[in-house]
């Protein structure tokens, strides 16, 4: 066996990742003072570079394999690709300001970033069932070590070891999944089980392997019932890791999930679909009734994020273009509004002391109208309030699970986003009508501004040319059903 | 089906002899063996000696850090066995595939060197 040039060029984004992350691990660790401002720059200029080139690469075909059959890359991992890049990239540089207050600044977060995100863009590529485990295990350990960066903080660690065991019990299910679905069909290329399951019945035990394979990948994107670790991680990890976790890992994680079940198991849709339904009305239910009763603000963007992650996966219940175009979409404008809001998160500060307290942001309205008007903007969309952009994310998910008869799955939606409305109007509610706390730090740094104003314009103007983004989407998901 | 059952029936009677033997040597010693249980036979000790300190005694976490680091250079080698013996077979691409892997553990090595990970003091 050999490799030809053409199968490199093909993994050129992650070769280029890779190579990088380690000249930069070799970097920091022989550069005396300023190592963690100096690798964090260079983190994001490799990173700026790997987007273009995981937008330029492109197969001829529209869609070609590497590495004899384990990596893939068409539109659809393209479109993931961007997206998880531009995640990282946004969350890596808001965290520079917090992480020097909390004089946790050092080289290694941003070599972990790097090494994290190259396991997301394998995950994106995966087309085997070991290439899946590879990528999301390199994702994987980087995580865990991310949360408990904070290593002299009780609560970080113990946010670390937490995701690090019940990680490890997920990837102990996938695992078992994935050694059930080898021993029924005998391979784990993910084209060569789709040719396998579209000529023959599935035995019940390949079902069985399917159950603990999605169970293994509903624990990444963090869908109920196996979402417990997310409350505790979330607030517990810095909460720079926490807005970094929130956005990209899920994005890597929902489309591989979409991989998996539109791939090798498009031929046994009625099996999986079930699943799919009851994770998507479990998390958008729990998302909402959970949050209501949470004071920290970090936890409920937690439950938060796992009601976010129900709605997406209407559009993987749909199982359609039209419903996996509605989760691409739905993840775009999550990334946006999760990162606009964890901006402000990472901004409450009072004399230099970072806060988390929903109290904390009581009147925030008079002290800085700006950041609240931001804020209030960024809760708006997440409530789902149109014209703002999470209202068209939700449309087009709903839209697609009515259109395909799933009247009740998008029924519960609904109805769940107006509870989920609560308790986003409260902090909204706290900011403009409760009597102020104390006035949170100024100025919030120029990087933060810039990504604030940023996921603000594209959310407050995104229905003025939603074009380019539902286009890619709708293009993105038609490369899954060809 | 039968086929496959039909190769594992060694492991299935290897697996009977494997419960009846321990479960001989058990049940013998019990019947067989005379037993007067009085406290000091039943009192644990250490090489004949009362036990001297709790058996849960604190390790120095640096005994944890050198045995981690030890492992992964550990499965290095486990690797390298069976790419030494097939070398001949896998040709150049195999060679220098091992050596990226060589490389980027040597990566690894040097961060950790430089840290002072390997310095007990």
């Amino acid at each position: 066996m050999s490799l030809a040039m053409s199968d490199l060029t093909l993994a050129l984004p992650e070769l280029f990742l890779a190579g990088a992350a380690m000249l930069l691990l070799m970097l920091g660790v022989f550069r005396k003072e300023d190592s963690a401002r100096v690798v964090l720059v260079l983190a994001l200029l490799v990173l700026t570079v790997t987007l273009v080139l995981a937008y330029g690469v492109t197969p001829k075909t529209g869609r070609a394999t590497s590495f004899g059959g384990l990596f893939l890359v068409d539109d659809f991992t393209r479109f993931a690709k961007v997206l998880v890049l531009v995640a990282t990239a946004f969350t890596l540089a808001i965290s520079r300001t917090w992480m020097e207050k909390e004089e946790i600044a050092r080289f290694e977060y941003p070599v972990l970033v790097l090494f994290a995100t190259l396991g997301m863009l394998m995950m994106i590529s995966a087309n085997d069932l070991m290439a899946l485990y590879l990528g999301l295990e390199t994702q994987s350990l980087a995580l865990y070590v991310m949360a408990a960066y904070h290593r002299d903080n009780a609560r970080s660690t113990e946010s670390g070891l937490k995701y690090f065991v019940l990680g490890a019990l997920a990837s102990g299910l996938l695992l078992y999944g994935a050694s059930l679905v080898y021993g029924f069909v005998g391979a784990t290329n993910f084209e060569t089980i789709a040719k396998a399951l579209a000529s023959h019945h599935a035995p019940q035990g390949l079902i069985i392997g399917l159950a603990f394979l999605v169970a293994g990948l509903a624990f990444k994107v963090a869908a109920v019932p196996f979402h417990m670790w997310t409350p505790d991680v979330y607030e517990g990890a810095p909460t720079p890791v926490t807005a970094f976790f929130a956005i990209g890992p899920k994005i890597a994680a929902f489309a591989l999930l979409v991989r998996v079940l539109t791939g090798p198991f498009g031929p046994m849709v009625e099996a999986w679909q079930q699943l799919v339904v009851f994770l998507a009305a479990a998390s958008m239910i729990v998302g909402a009734f959970a949050a209501i009763g949470q004071t920290n603000i970090k936890r409920l963007m937690a439950y938060s994020s796992i009601g976010h992650a129900g709605y997406a996966l209407v559009g993987l219940a749909v199982g359609n273009r039209e419903g996996i175009s509605g989760l691409l979409l739905y993840l775009a404008i999550y990334l946006a509004m999760n990162l606009g809001t964890f901006g402000i998160i990472l901004a409450m500060r009072v004399k230099g002391r970072a806060v988390e307290g929903i109290s904390d942001l009581a009147g925030l309205a008079r002290t800085s109208p700006m950041m609240a008007l931001m804020l209030a903007v960024f809760m708006f969309s997440m409530a789902g309030i149109p014209p703002l952009a999470g209202f068209f994310g939700k449309l087009y998910v709903f839209l697609a699970a009515v259109n395909a008869g799933h009247i009740i799955l998008a029924l519960i939606g609904v109805l769940s986003s107006a509870v989920a409305a609560y308790y986003y109007l409260r902090i909204v509610k706290v900011m403009y009508f409760d009597e102020p706390a104390e006035a949170l730090d100024r100025p919030i740094g120029p990087t933060l501004a810039v990504v604030l104003a940023g996921s603000l314009v594209f959310i407050v103007f995104f229905f003025l040319v939603p074009s380019p983004l539902v286009g890619g989407a709708e293009h993105a998901a038609s490369v899954l059903f060809h | 089906m039968d086929a496959l059952l039909h190769e594992y029936f060694p492991i299935l009677i290897f697996l009977g002899i494997a419960v009846a033997i321990s479960v001989i040597a058990v049940a013998a010693s019990w019947i067989v063996a005379s037993q007067h249980p009085d406290r000091e036979k039943d009192s644990p000790y250490e090489c004949g000696f009362e036990a001297f300190g709790d058996a849960r005694g604190k390790f120095d976490v640096r005994f944890y850090l050198v045995s981690i680091l030890f492992i992964i250079f550990d499965l290095e080698v486990a690797f390298l066995f069976p790419w030494a013996v097939s070398l001949g077979k896998i040709g150049l691409f195999g060679f220098w595939s091992m050596m990226l892997f060589l490389g980027v553990l040597t990566i690894g090595f040097i961060y950790e060197w430089r840290k002072g990970a390997l310095e007990w003091e």
